[in-house]
């Protein structure tokens, strides 16, 4: 067994009732990874999170944590993973310093230094100066940092959060991103969200689930080069035909935005970018302008989640049949 | 185990309902003692006894109606005390907290059942010091006593363990409130069926009156304490089972 894989998750299914959740989900998480959970609602994200951190128990399926089998070694298991729910599970009545004290018994922190991983957790998530205060008086950014401070408090190999920016100011998911890439150097992270730029930001490995389905597993570099230009505005002055533009070698597709913008579309490993330039000078188009039009994580996501669509419409049909 | 148990009682002492079931509880039974004691004193009844050589002494008048009256308030007050234990904790969601935790389910729910026994332990300690004082000027059957005490606190274990199951049930309290005292009420009053012949039959063994009736008698009969251990394993198994089939 590789010491380096943290997680792993094989063939994992999830019935509600008739309703499949999550259909044969497979991945693994190594060290050190920050992995990003994308999906649109109600796509199995917290579902298959549930299930990782023993809060559900799976249809059918085998997860693994730090080589420890959740369903026979739960408490094996379960002793490396800290985890964030959607709703931060907090005691209103509690204050944060005795909470947080509650959940290093909890996860079994030896006595003696429960003092050390307190002010270490507290200091991480930025509580020091709000230790003494009731949880439930705490305004909502300061509760999901609570909430992160007890996934982190006994410094376990992996950290689960379950959209963890969410309801926050813009200052605050910026705090609690830098928080996370700063848990990320230490532990691995999983970490499910539906705001994309979040990704982009912390994650350096992306997933996509789609209806129970994974539909892409790839590191954000592989993502970016997945987000290559395939389109440029370009500016002309004096703006010839549209039918003299398209001759241009490796041009498929123009349309015209305004009196002098123009937005090409072209083939993917052929930029025409070049001869454009070469054909302005020579026929005094009067070039201004030219921009390559990168696409978006969000057009990634959106072109892969509903690309899917049929395929898996497909999957059921022939299930049905 | 002790973890969830002490962090259990510590956040009763930190809402009001603890204390407040605490304060009006000591007053309620303040004011039965007293009226009690003042009853066994008046002169007629004094004759009344003096003349019964083996009619009931000041124990069995003062100490068993005490306990007799506290078994029918706690009838009340356990499902209050209980509901919260898990429905509380399903509505405010905070139980995944305990899931994901490296603890067994049968420690989260032994854990919560012995912080709550904590409580009513003590509850029973302060409670107890008004017999006690009896003691300034007169004597007590200890042995009595501490059946009459044994019973008390069988009957609230075992109220206890229904109440828990019941609120791993439902995450709204109140429900699990209301079922809980119409369970336990049932318990009391299943007898009352049977209530017409010499022999008694199942329903009046299920009842949970007989067995606490004799040992406040003071008669130690090891089937009523088997009753009771078997009515706090039973409905703490269910809870754990029940815990565990959530996930499912």
């Amino acid at each position: 067994m590789n010491p380096d894989i943290l997680i792993s998750v094989h063939n994992l299914w999830r019935y509600y009732g008739h309703f499949c959740a999550v259909r044969e989900v497979n991945f693994e998480v190594k060290r050190g990874q920050i992995l990003g959970f994308l999906g649109p609602n109600g796509a199995g994200k917290s579902t298959t999170m549930q299930m990782i951190t023993g809060n559900l128990a799976p249809t059918i399926g085998q997860i693994t944590v730090g080589g420890q089998d959740l369903f026979e070694n739960p408490i094996e298991a379960k002793s490396q993973l800290g985890y964030l729910p959607e709703h931060p599970p907090l005691y209103q009545e509690m204050q944060v310093i005795e909470f947080l004290k509650f959940c290093a018994k909890l996860h079994r922190v030896p006595r003696p230094q429960i003092p050390q991983a307190l002010e270490r957790a507290m200091e991480h998530c930025g509580l020091s100066h709000v230790g003494k205060r009731l949880i439930g008086n705490l305004s909502k950014g300061y509760q999901q940092r609570v909430g992160i401070a007890q996934a982190i408090i006994h410094t376990p190999s992996v950290v689960i959060l379950d959209e963890p920016t969410i309801g926050l100011d813009p200052i605050q998911i910026r705090e609690i991103r830098n928080l996370i890439s700063k848990i990320g150097a230490e532990h691995s992270v999983i970490l499910s969200t539906h705001i994309l730029p979040e990704v982009q930001a912390v994650c350096n490995q992306v997933q996509i689930i789609n209806q129970g389905q994974l539909i892409l597993n790839d590191t954000i570099q592989g993502l970016l080069t997945q987000m290559k230009t395939t389109q440029l505005i370009i500016g002309l002055r004096h703006p010839p035909e549209l039918t003299e533009l398209l001759q241009v070698d490796g041009i498929e597709e123009v349309e015209q935005v305004d009196s002098t913008h123009f937005r090409i579309r072209h083939a993917a490993e052929h930029s025409p970018a070049e001869q454009l330039v070469e054909q302005s000078v020579t026929a005094h188009w009067g070039l201004f302008e030219l921009i390559p039009e990168k696409r978006s994580l969000e057009q990634v996501f959106v072109d892969l989640t509903q690309a899917e669509e049929p395929h898996t419409t497909d999957l059921i049909n022939k299930e049905a049949a | 185990m002790w973890t969830i148990a002490a962090k259990e009682l510590r956040s009763l002492f930190l809402s009001p309902l603890a204390w407040s079931i605490l304060g009006v509880l000591q007053f309620i039974f303040a004011w039965v003692f007293a009226v009690l004691v003042h009853w066994f004193l008046q002169p007629d009844i004094q004759a009344n006894l003096a003349n019964h050589p083996d009619g009931p002494g000041l124990t069995e008048i003062v100490v068993g109606n005490l306990l007799d009256w506290m078994a029918i308030v706690l009838l009340l007050v356990v499902p209050l005390l209980t509901m919260r234990l898990f429905s509380e904790e399903k509505r405010s969601k905070t139980l995944p907290l305990l899931l994901s935790a490296p603890i067994s389910m049968t420690s989260i729910v032994l854990g919560k059942y012995l912080g709550l026994m904590g409580f009513f332990f003590i509850m029973l300690l302060i409670l107890m010091l008004m017999p006690l004082s009896l003691l300034l000027g007169g004597t007590l059957d200890f042995g009595q006593v501490a059946a009459g005490l044994l019973g008390v606190t069988l009957l609230l274990a075992a109220f206890s363990a229904i109440g828990l199951f019941i609120s791993t049930l439902t995450a709204y309290p109140t429900v699990a409130a209301i079922s809980t005292f119409g369970t336990l009420l049932l318990l009391r009053i299943l007898d009352w069926a049977e209530n017409t012949g010499e022999q008694t039959g199942v329903l009046t063994y299920l009842s949970m009156t007989q067995h606490y009736q004799s040992l406040l008698h003071g008669l130690f009969d090891s089937q009523d304490v088997v009753y009771y251990l078997l009515v706090i394993a039973l409905f703490l198994i269910l809870s754990i089972h029940r815990l565990t089939m959530e996930r499912i």
